[in-house]
């Protein structure tokens, strides 16, 4: 199915970025504008997945160039989930930014790159062309430098050194890669590719290319032995920051390593044997950072590296159901990541710290929000019937399955770091009493005024809302995953959604 | 010619990749203008050299009647080049300001805040 429909999403954003423009001064309009422009950007997208879901892949060519001539842009149902989260997050983490983000931050442009970002990460998600697809990463790349700088604050500066080193370094991998693609193949498509790279001789050839941008996708989405830059940046910026980042980048650099060895690259043994090692060693290194942390969000972007071992493992077993696996796990860790990161932002508007041992006697103050915050710390730690069970179960299956037992080994291993993690959360910021009332510590978020905050806690009761939909309602998400699962194992049906008019 | 470009390419990626690794700010941003434009010349390189054709057709023919450059490599090399531009402007920026709140050129002494665990 050909519609415009297609860009509406990336339009939305790039539309209330357009117009916050013309608020630069004024706060409580950008703030109004944002809010307005990420619901319609959520309705938007959800249009987009129900169209995709009922009539299957829709396809754009751009300026009526076909394929493989033009640039084209095609939803399939990974790509349509994929938006659909986008603008989930997108819009829980612009109502927690109204209130959350300070005034200079917001008179320096802080919403207006923040639509920006959310612009660039729908589009990356929609495109089917892998040089638009290099555009839309520098488009994200280049608004989450700005937004991970904006304040100039000593310990943001040294983050943002590492992150923009590795972020521009996985893009010139990343660049190479496809310089290289295009110089065997003569092709930029995703769709048209697969047959170009079947038939080139040199394999050897192929196999560096792939391995390029493995890498090069890698770094993105912080695998061992590229993740280091992850934990000494992500704890630097603002939590609504924060939680856009933990969410939804690393997210991308996943997709596109689905996408391009789903359908560009069939991998092969050495290829699915590169993955399962890298993403062992990436739950391994993960866990393993975590415990010896203090501060809630360092131990949170340990997490991210060691979760985004599962979704790579998940890659490497390389069959149907795996993929179900990495697609209902992708789901919930993109709501419970960045839900996890505002319930720090929350955290530390109460308490003023985030050192897990200076803090303490929460369940006392405040128990309704405690549940709440339980929920997304033990669907985290995948307690069943929160959201994380289900595709750990599946991932665990498919490891016995596959007689790999190492990996097998691994997986319950992070997962028990992991819940073991969670547990001490849980025991020390909400159980135990509060050490020693410090002076300092004022809680700045009871004397904060109402809208205030119902606009903090609104956005994280949302998503927790949404991570216990999905530990419920499991039954839908298995539907979409194994849909997506099934359209990854067979690319013939994305190809010849983009190619149809050949036929 | 095409040798000469692929070792130059050979040059570029290596001492770009070499300047990374040192400790020195300014070696960093060297490192990575040299990365960029290896890649810049790689992918002209791939799309393989003709020399003096324009990609520009004559609207009368109809048919191909000669070898014409490859256009799509050039489009990439513009749009890659206007991307390490804004790339390359940040990070100087970045880095100036770096040396602005933390006064050293030194890398390596920026890890004050992951010793703290």
């Amino acid at each position: 199915m050909i519609s415009n429909f297609i860009l509406a999403p990336i339009l939305a954003h790039m539309i209330t970025a357009i117009v916050l423009l013309f608020f630069w001064k004024n706060v409580q309009a950008q703030k109004t504008v944002s809010v307005i422009g990420n619901i319609v950007g959520f309705l938007v997208s959800w249009r987009l997945f129900a169209l995709v879901w009922e009539n299957g892949n829709m396809t754009l060519q751009m300026g009526g160039w076909q394929a493989p001539f033009g640039i084209t842009f095609v939803s399939d149902t990974l790509s349509a989930t994929m938006v659909m989260l986008t603008a989930i997050v997108s819009l829980a983490v612009g109502i927690y930014s109204t209130a959350a983000t300070n005034i200079s931050r917001i008179r320096y442009g802080h919403f207006f790159i923040y639509h920006f970002l959310i612009m660039g990460l729908m589009g990356a998600f929609l495109t089917g062309d892998i040089f638009n697809l290099y555009v839309w990463f520098e488009v994200v790349i280049i608004s989450s430098f700005v937004l991970l700088t904006l304040g100039g604050k000593k310990r943001q500066m040294e983050g943002a050194v590492k992150y923009v080193t590795m972020n521009m370094l996985a893009s010139s991998i990343f660049l190479t890669a496809i310089g290289i693609l295009y110089g065997i193949t003569g092709s930029l498509n995703i769709a048209d590719l697969p047959q170009h790279v079947a038939a080139v001789e040199n394999r050897g050839l192929v196999t560096v290319t792939a391995l390029l941008f493995f890498v090069g996708f890698g770094i993105k989405s912080a695998v061992f032995p590229m993740y280091y830059w992850l934990p000494s940046s992500y704890h630097t910026p603002p939590s609504a920051i924060g939680a856009v980042f933990g969410g939804l980048l690393t997210k991308m650099g996943v997709y596109s390593m689905i996408r391009v060895f789903t359908v560009v690259f069939e991998p092969d043994d050495f290829m699915l044997g590169v993955f399962i090692v890298i993403a062992i060693l990436t739950m391994i290194s993960g866990a393993l950072g975590a415990i010896n942390k203090r501060n809630i969000r360092r131990i949170l972007s340990y997490f991210i590296v060691c979760h985004i071992g599962y979704l790579i493992a998940g890659i490497g077993m390389y069959t149907e159901l795996a993929f179900v696996g990495v697609v209902f796990y992708l789901i919930h860790d993109v709501i419970v990541k960045s839900n996890f990161f505002m319930m720090s932002g929350l955290i530390q508007k109460i308490r003023v710290t985030q050192d897990i041992y200076r803090l303490g006697g929460f369940y006392k103050d405040y128990p309704k929000l405690s549940i709440v915050f339980g929920i997304i710390l033990f669907s985290l730690a995948g307690i069943p019937p929160l959201s994380g069970f289900w595709p750990k179960i599946l991932l665990f299956q498919e490891a016995f399955k596959a007689e790999n037992y190492v990996l097998l080994g691994t997986l319950i291993f992070a997962s028990f770091i992991t819940l073991f993690i969670v547990a001490r959360i849980w025991s020390e910021v909400f159980w135990k009493d509060l050490p020693k009332p410090n002076a300092e510590e004022i809680d700045h978020f009871a004397p904060f005024h109402m809208r205030g905050r119902l606009a903090l806690v609104l956005p994280v009761v949302g998503l927790a809302v949404v991570s216990l939909l999905i530990g419920l309602n499991a039954s839908f998400v298995f539907e979409v995953a194994e849909r997506v699962a099934h359209e990854l194992m067979n690319p013939s049906i994305y190809i010849d959604s983009v190619m149809h008019h050949l036929k | 010619m095409e040798l000469l470009l692929v070792l130059l390419v050979g040059i570029l990626y290596s001492a770009g990749i070499y300047l990374i690794l040192r400790r020195s700010m300014v070696k960093l941003l060297l490192g990575f203008m040299m990365l960029g434009n290896g890649a810049n010349i790689l992918i002209f390189l791939m799309g393989e050299l003709t020399k003096g054709k324009a990609p520009i057709i004559n609207g009368d023919n109809i048919h191909f009647t000669d070898a014409y450059a490859d256009p799509v490599p050039q489009a990439l090399i513009l749009t890659a080049i206007v991307i390490s531009f804004g790339l390359t402007a940040f990070a100087i920026i970045l880095l100036k300001k770096v040396h602005e709140t933390t006064g050293t050129d030194d890398l390596d002494s920026l890890n004050i805040q992951d010793l703290d665990i």
